[in-house]
């Protein structure tokens, strides 16, 4: 009987993982389906437009860049599926890692360290400055209960404004008489060296290691537990002590604290100082996304940041062939609708498929007694 | 409109011929015990109750004969007339009315409107509301019930509120009504005087199917009993031929555990103590007012009132939920400023009064919930322990019998009495001194509510303090030591339960008294 139920068991969470995938996969056909349908309506052909992006996409060299684009991807949905496992949208994270990067690059340039102290030294600036961006939403929240929603997407715009003037009046470089539009270069010293020269940077490895942080903070931890009992039910948690004011602040910041290094890759794998048309821009919205397809699990997010670099990456292509590349934002736009609406259906069937089997599984329990 | 339904002193011509007749029911149902083989017949103008623990099968029976779902097998016949509803509108045509245990009427909206909503009669397209009052004034009168049809039902009580729903089933033309749990709402004066209109109704020609485990008032009003116990019928017994006993052990199929005498006596150390405890509530009246009192190693304190006269407030305060003025200790140090945490710590413990609301996590796994509030204990170093989490959950499985197939399916598999004995097994598990129980058997069928009983007088036994606030009279006269009354936010009276009846109780809580 015992061995029976372990056998269960692993049944069961492989079962979960399955409908998981199987129902993610499915909305990924249907988002394909329905763009296929309107590439018809516009009088392309979707089988051309497909297939060129297989083409270009499926190559080495787009590969890699697939794996470069997905890495700011990792590091935003990851910030965001934090807040998300305790029901707390963070929209911030765009403002959060723009200030995050302004500040590292330029702290960045102020120390004299060994190369991955140094490295490390401006990865910690980066996290810190993200977290104190997003404390004032926290601290928003828990003393005056303001909606960290309202908050975190006002403070993206004061963040916009805020940056501009501290990099005009404090950070720019004006060693080159103003042409430059950046902070001073950061010393090769604090530059994180590339994978593969020029095409993939040492900060993917970091995003999987965040990745997996994350899994072990979250899934495995303590802390992460009161976190996800918080998000489930907030009233039940309070209720067993677990003190809801501490743990917004602490989901906030840890939350903030991984949207700080979205923009790392550029700053201190590629451009190696801050500038506000060099420094990318809108990652933090993107990773709202991608944190939605991926369902905030960590193999689920790098699964959907690549996906979502692979489509940026054939968006150049698409151009040259007279197929708008902008066909490549509505399928990942029509992808996340169709998962999460497919997402909810699945779930349901899920649950009443374990509260049959359950009930089965009781009546054997009443039979064998 | 079925007009003959309701007409005076027809009694010595009602033929007792039977107006439902089920026969081999079955309906099986992903989640939910089955019917198997139901049968039975109710005659007209009778009270027929219809007991059985939760999840026996009682509500899935009543869907079917209310159109909600429909038989796997099996015939309805009404009036002699085999039928088969497809929907709840095909039964409300048949004459069969339902009463919800939870009502559904808007609160804006006279009694009148209320009452009508859905069947507005009408001339030349607009609303004729005058035809309508009278109809519903001869409604109330015959059934004995005195209601301004113009009041908003805002204005209303609990007991009132039920009224309005019974006089709404009757609008529609039933003659057969289906009650589920009308009782579990009201006080004792109130059921009495719910019992005289059920009883004008049944003179008057009505047939009542009455659904409930409170078996005292079952025997009291029925004139057929029907047993149902994992779906089946297991006796059908006119109420004077068992006693209260019998009856639960027909529902439960084996002997129930005794009253049970207390192995030890009321200690002398105090272990909760409140004094002057007031709860702030900011531009509102504060809902506890200088309470104070004393509960001794051993000791079963309970709390009765009418809901909302500050009881869940109490609650909230002891556990640190909320500011207070005034002092708590708990163990004999004061809690007053200490978090929740900090009080589950010095070996408080919380039943709370929601399971769904304050206790569980429906989504996540058995042994999640069971390690919510432990998870310290639970821990190596910052990572949560696993192995001895789940085990932790498979003892509180075991020791309590929930039954679950194992500790990794979700919460919301598991029935009302499972999920309760989780979550009273989880609080009990680390021996706490003191154990605030709201509700501890709220909802859930006299199995399980025998098993809660059993652990809360074992945890007393050992030196356990209870403060118990239950709506359930029988629950708290049966296992309190000293009784307070709320009432208003204030401890009205303080009784021995050994001299308390429901009736006494019940003028202490409506301030009768």
């Amino acid at each position: 009987m015992s061995q029976q139920l372990s056998a269960n068991r692993n049944f069961d969470s492989m079962r979960k993982s399955l409908n998981t995938l199987g129902s993610s996969l499915g909305a990924i056909v249907l988002a394909l389906v329905i763009c296929g349908v309107l590439l018809l309506v516009t009088g392309k052909d979707p089988f051309a437009a497909y297939g060129k992006i297989l083409e270009t996409g499926l190559t080495g060299e787009k590969l890699l860049e697939m794996l470069k684009r997905a890495t700011p991807l990792i590091f935003s949905a990851i910030a965001v599926a934090i807040g998300f496992k305790m029901n707390l949208f963070n929209i911030g994270v765009e403002g959060q890692y723009l200030f995050a990067a302004l500040i590292a690059a330029e702290m960045g340039t102020h120390v004299s360290l060994p190369a991955p102290l140094h490295v490390l030294f401006i990865l910690v600036v980066a996290m810190v400055s993200g977290a104190a961006w997003a404390s004032i939403a926290a601290i928003l929240k828990i003393t005056r209960g303001i909606n960290e929603v309202i908050s975190t997407i006002m403070l993206n715009y004061i963040a916009l404004s805020f940056i501009q003037w501290i990099f005009e009046t404090f950070f720019r470089d004006d060693s080159d008489g103003g042409l430059n539009v950046k902070t001073t270069e950061i010393a090769s010293s604090g530059r994180m060296p590339d994978l593969v020269d020029n095409r993939l940077n040492g900060m993917f490895i970091v995003a999987l290691f965040v990745a997996f942080l994350y899994w072990v903070i979250v899934f495995r931890s303590r802390f992460g537990f009161q976190l996800r009992a918080s998000g489930l039910n907030p009233i039940a948690a309070r209720t067993a002590g677990i003190p809801a004011k501490r743990m917004i602040l602490f989901a906030l910041l840890l939350s903030g604290a991984v949207a700080g290094l979205v923009a790392m890759p550029s700053v201190i794998g590629d451009v190696y100082a801050y500038g506000p048309s060099s420094t990318p821009t809108q990652f933090g919205f993107a990773g709202i996304t991608v944190a939605l397809l991926g369902r905030n699990h960590p193999f689920g997010i790098i699964v959907a940041a690549m996906l979502f670099g692979f489509l940026d990456s054939t968006s150049a292509v698409l151009q040259l062939s007279e197929i708008p590349s902008s066909i490549v934002k509505v399928i990942q736009a029509i992808i996340v609708l169709v998962v999460v609406i497919v997402n909810e259906a699945s779930s349901r069937r899920y649950n009443r498929k374990i509260a049959e089997r359950a009930a089965l599984a009781l009546k054997s329990l009443d039979v064998s007694r | 409109m079925r007009s003959g339904s309701v007409k005076p002193n027809q009694k010595s011509t009602i033929d007792k011929s039977p107006v439902v007749e089920l026969a081999n029911i079955s309906k099986s149902f992903p989640g939910v015990v089955a019917n198997r083989d139901i049968s039975m017949r109710i005659e007209r103008a009778t009270i027929h109750a219809i007991v059985g623990e939760n999840g026996a099968g009682k509500s899935t029976l009543m869907k079917i004969l209310y159109g909600l779902h429909q038989p796997d097998s099996g015939t309805i016949s009404i009036n002699g007339v085999l039928t088969q509803f497809k929907s709840p509108s095909e039964a409300i045509a048949a004459g069969i009315g339902m009463v919800h245990q939870h009502f559904m009427l808007a609160d804006n909206l006279t009694i009148l409107e209320n009452i009508i909503l859905g069947y507005e009669p009408t001339s030349y397209g607009v609303l004729s509301l005058s035809d309508a009052r009278k109809r519903v004034k001869e409604l109330a009168s015959s059934i004995g019930v005195d209601l301004d049809p113009d009041l908003p039902i805002s204005e209303l009580g609990v007991g009132q509120r039920q009224r309005v729903e019974i006089l709404k089933v009757l609008f529609r033309g039933a003659d057969i009504l289906v009650l589920d749990e009308p009782t579990a709402v009201l006080v004792p004066q109130e059921v009495d005087e719910l019992f005289v209109n059920l009883r004008k109704l049944v003179a008057n020609g009505t047939t009542i199917l009455f659904i409930s485990h409170k078996l005292d008032e079952v025997l009291s009003i029925s004139d057929q009993i029907t047993v149902i116990r994992q779906g089946s019928t297991v006796a059908t017994v006119a109420p004077n031929a068992v006693d209260r006993l019998k009856l639960a052990e027909l529902m439960v199929g084996s002997d129930l555990p005794g009253h049970g005498e207390r192995a030890t006596k009321i200690g002398k150390n105090i272990q909760l103590s409140a004094r002057d405890l007031t709860v702030i509530v900011k531009n509102h009246k504060n809902p506890v007012q200088n309470v104070s009192f004393d509960i001794f190693e051993s000791e079963i304190v309970g709390i009765v009132g009418v809901d909302g006269n500050g009881q869940f407030e109490l609650c909230e305060a002891l556990l640190g939920l909320v500011d207070i003025q005034g002092t708590v200790e708990i163990g004999g140090i004061d809690a007053s400023n200490l978090n929740v945490r900090e009080r589950l710590d010095q070996g408080l413990a919380y039943i709370p009064f929601d399971r769904h609301r304050e206790g569980l996590m429906l989504s996540a796994s058995l042994w999640e919930n069971a390690l919510l509030g432990h998870e310290v204990s639970l821990s190596r170093g910052p990572m949560i322990d696993f192995d001895a989490a789940k085990k932790s959950c498979r003892e509180i499985v075991e020791q309590f019998g929930v039954t679950t197939p194992n500790e990794l399916v979700p919460a919301f598999v598991l029935s009302g009495g499972n999920q309760q004995k989780l979550v009273v097994g989880r609080n009990l598990a680390k021996a706490p001194k003191v154990l605030v129980a709201a509700h501890p058997t709220r909802g859930i069928d006299v199995g399980a509510q025998a098993a809660v009983w059993e652990e809360i007088r074992r945890s007393r036994d050992a030196g356990m303090s209870v403060l118990l606030v239950s709506a359930d009279l029988e629950e708290v006269l049966g296992l309190s030591d000293r009784i307070l009354v709320m009432f208003d936010g204030k401890i009205s009276a303080e009784l021995d339960p050994k001299k308390a009846t429901p009736q006494i109780l019940g003028k202490y809580m409506t301030g009768a008294q």
